[in-house]
């Protein structure tokens, strides 16, 4: 924790994700309905089955979870009002609120929370989050003993957030896959806000649970997420007033456009823990990218800071490691490869790829994510012409839709990839599944796609994962990633740069913890 | 007993016409890369092999394409078009929650477009050199050649955000409150952007063909006679040339149906319009086969209707038809 003020210094652009002192909640006022505009369409309501932010914003206002967290990456009580790690990490006691109900008036016990993690561990995309778990005991209705084969410590962020919502039993527990339940598209949780109506594509209603487990919250009445085909149309009817709160704003044109508004506050706080990755990918069984000073070579070839100075308007920031800057695992020091051609040429010429007599070495594809112009398209499009300058020609490849890209990289016929992956709050969650041996699965996107496999890198990721340690496993993680961004399996370009825009002079408490709108807005109220 | 019989024709020609587009537009979604199970995977942020192969083998997807063919016709004419596998909730509630919308959005802007295209061109073929029937046709011309979805874009431009008197998108309001006349009025509010553009394209050609047609009628001998008969003006033209010149007008309208129907698709897209080509749109880039085949299943539908009406208006405003001899 101590690294945070090195941090800080180390990325002035920063500023305001290390809030020295917790924000002190202002008392709020009952009333009022929240419009948050969105452009993502869910499939359903229930995260425990289903990850992506479409899901989770919804999903965390109905269901609770066990734990929440500040924007100090520090756990604070929510389902649980107290809970003990064991010495030996191996298990986790959580003692559960004794006046927590479903919004049907059932009692919430130690049984749901057993249910819904065997739930999320059967059917959740992150596997990692409860791999470990062999058992969860309740001894009483209050208490739930989460059981590990091993020390465990990414389980605190993973009872958080959207990832272990807890389910009613006596709802999901009638025998239907969990996947395609009914009730995902019509859920009863115990959260904040109760589900009124989801209309797929358009809109979802939520209404204030007058018996949440709270004291005197929430505040709002009403929570209406709205779906807009475009963040154009979106950030126009933020402007307009029509949405009062807009998460996930991530186009710089629009992010410059919405703080021209003297009631609109646009903030890059609460994005710490999704820790949204831009980076170049290499497919290493490429005979050009076998080699690693093939990739450094590119890495040095093209500018960073062109790129997000002049392409993104200086709003997105630089990363430089799996890890996104804001997680305690960040690592501050490794090479960060600046423009350098001269190194780039040199590196080449060592790798024996020699420039041919019209100047070129060899040619490469470039794939990138449709739909995404500013982090995606016109970063490759930048890039095509630069790496010319080293003797690389490149050929972009445009897919007509995120299908057909997710085939072309999922199944491992490409060259070079732009691509955007998520931390998901600790790096067992989001990180280890970019690098180790064990997920180069064909036909699996977001897994390890770039074939990438080193031995050391494999344990040091295994090691700190189980150290319970705060300082030493942050050390593992460091040295992890020192390694990894030297190998260049791909070459990071920067965190997307997420945005909430909202009315200032409407709404007080904005969701600002290291979740984000992806966890209760039971403070929000409307001045 | 002749009408009943062209009608039951009419009916089974209609249901080979949707067998061949279903079975036409199965094969080529599938030929389409990408893998729906990829698309649910990519929207959960990655998944296990495992939760691939289950979702595949949950919807089918692992057996070859013929068999899932046949399984999908074999339960369409039972009458279920099966579960969305995006939304995972039954695709004709899915469709059917989103046909009223598209259906309003192209019966308003047919109509509007009729009406006031044969008025336009009415009032054009009345003066053929005249500066009216001029702008009639600099209208037509511009009307029926810009995109349509650039006409949408200028209209949002113009009367939703430089003179902002209507709404950029949607269909109403949520936030106000939901009693049937104030959802009535909010959604005619909403409708007027997404009508006139779609309307105005269809306008352009109905003003140029009933002016062509009022034009040949008014040199017709049958007008000349009424003239020296000494019919008022109005009557010339309302009872005697209209009548004869609405004919193509409601041949084309008929004919177009279909047309206007895939104009809805891009001017919903332009308005968010909660109707099937919005929905038809997300569909097919996440490669939700059912619901694609069902909402293509239902704007056949809606097509092969409209032309069955407007054979059947033809013949009660002209007596002359007879089908079949």
């Amino acid at each position: 924790m101590k690294k945070f003020g090195v941090m800080a210094l180390a990325a002035t652009l920063l500023a305001g994700t290390f809030a020295s002192a917790p924000l002190q909640a202002e008392e709020g006022k009952p009333g009022g309905t929240l419009v948050i505009g969105t452009t993502q369409k869910a499939r359903h309501l229930n995260p425990a089955v289903q990850s992506g932010i479409a899901t989770a914003v919804p999903g965390t206002q109905i269901f609770a979870t066990p734990l929440r967290f500040d924007e100090n990456w520090q756990a604070k009580p929510y389902l649980a009002e107290s809970w003990e790690i064991a010495e030996d990490g191996k298990s986790i006691t959580l003692n559960l609120r004794k006046n927590a109900k479903f919004h049907d008036g059932k009692p919430i016990t130690s049984e749901d929370v057993a249910f819904s993690l065997q739930t999320v561990k059967d059917n959740h995309p992150f596997k990692t989050m409860f791999a470990p778990v062999t058992a969860v005991e309740t001894p009483d209705a209050h208490t739930a003993i989460l059981k590990f084969a091993q020390p465990h410590p990414a389980a605190m962020l993973a009872m958080s957030g959207a990832l272990l919502p807890i389910i009613p039993k006596h709802v999901y527990g009638d025998g239907q896959d969990a996947k395609s339940h009914p009730a995902n598209s019509a859920p009863v949780g115990s959260g904040p806000f109760k589900f009124v109506e989801f209309k797929p594509g358009q809109h979802i209603i939520l209404e204030k649970n007058p018996d949440y487990f709270l004291e005197g919250k929430p505040y709002l009445d009403k929570i209406i997420i709205k779906n807009y085909k475009d963040p154009t149309s979106l950030a126009l009817a933020t402007d307009k007033g029509e949405v009062t709160m807009f998460p996930f704003l991530a186009s710089t044109r629009d992010i410059a456009r919405l703080k021209k508004n003297k009631d609109i506050v646009v903030t890059s706080d609460g994005y710490a823990a999704v820790g949204p990755l831009n980076w170049l990918a290499f497919n290493t069984n490429n005979e050009y990218l076998k080699h690693k000073k093939v990739r450094q070579a590119i890495a040095y070839g093209f500018d960073q800071k062109f790129i997000i100075n002049a392409l993104h308007g200086g709003l997105s920031k630089p990363a430089s490691g799996p890890v996104a800057p804001g997680s305690p695992y960040y690592a501050p020091d490794v090479e960060k490869y600046a423009l350098d051609l001269d190194k780039a040429n040199a590196l080449l010429d060592e790798a024996g790829f020699k420039a041919g007599d019209d100047g070129t070495r060899f040619t490469l594809g470039l794939d990138y994510i449709p739909g995404s112009a500013e982090m995606q398209k016109s970063i490759a499009e930048y890039l095509k012409p630069q790496l010319k300058k080293i003797g690389i020609n490149v050929e972009l490849r445009a897919s007509p839709d995120f299908p057909t890209w997710a085939k072309r990289v999922g199944g491992h016929e490409f060259d070079m990839t732009m691509d955007i992956v998520f931390n998901w709050a600790d790096p067992v969650i989001g990180v280890h599944r970019t690098y180790i041996c064990s997920n180069i699965r064909k036909g699996v996107i977001w897994s390890n796609t770039q074939s990438y496999c080193n031995e050391e890198v494999d344990k040091l990721l295994d090691t700190a994962g189980k150290e319970l340690d705060q300082a030493k496993r942050i050390a593992l993680y460091q040295q992890a990633q020192k390694i990894i961004v030297d190998e260049a399996p791909q070459v990071f370009i920067n965190t997307l740069p997420y945005h909430t825009a909202y009315n200032a002079t409407k709404l007080g408490n904005p969701p600002l913890t290291i979740w984000g709108a992806m966890s209760p807005l039971d403070e929000v109220y409307f001045k | 007993m002749n009408i009943l019989m062209l009608v039951v024709r009419r009916l089974f020609h209609a249901f080979l016409l949707i067998l061949a587009v279903l079975v036409l537009n199965f094969l080529l979604i599938h030929i389409a890369p990408g893998d729906p199970a990829e698309v649910i995977a990519g929207e959960m942020g990655g998944a296990t092999e495992e939760m691939l192969a289950d979702i595949r083998s949950a919807y089918g997807l692992d057996k070859p394409v013929i068999v899932q063919l046949g399984t999908y016709l074999g339960k369409a004419l039972q009458g279920d078009l099966g579960q969305s596998f995006f939304y995972n909730a039954p695709v004709l509630d899915l469709v059917l929650d989103r046909v009223g919308a598209t259906i309003l959005l192209v019966l308003v802007a047919l109509l509007f477009a009729i009406f006031v295209g044969t008025l336009l061109g009415v009032i054009a073929s009345h003066k053929p050199k005249g500066l009216v029937s001029g702008l009639v046709t600099l209208i037509s011309v511009i009307g029926y050649s810009a995109p349509i979805f650039w006409t949408g874009m200028m209209l949002v431009i113009i009367f939703a955000w430089a003179i902002p008197i209507f709404p950029i998108s949607g269909m109403y309001d949520i936030t106000l409150s939901d009693d049937l006349l104030t959802r009535s009025l909010d959604i005619a509010h909403h409708l007027v952007l997404p009508a006139l553009t779609l309307g105005i394209v269809y306008l352009a050609q109905y003003a140029r063909l009933s002016r062509a047609s009022m034009l040949e009628i008014l040199g017709s001998d049958y007008i000349r006679t009424a003239r020296a008969k000494g019919a008022s003006e109005i009557s010339v033209y309302g009872h005697h040339a209209l009548r004869n010149a609405i004919l193509p007008v409601v041949t084309i309208a008929g004919l177009q149906f279909g047309a206007i129907v895939s104009g809805a698709v891009l001017v919903e897209t332009v308005f968010s319009w909660p109707g099937l080509g919005t929905l038809a749109f997300d569909s097919i880039l996440a490669r939700d086969y059912p619901t694609v085949l069902g909402i293509l299943f239902f704007s056949s539908l809606l097509v092969i209707v409209a032309n069955i009406l407007t054979d059947l208006v033809y013949r009660l405003v002209d007596p002359r038809i007879r089908t079949g001899g």
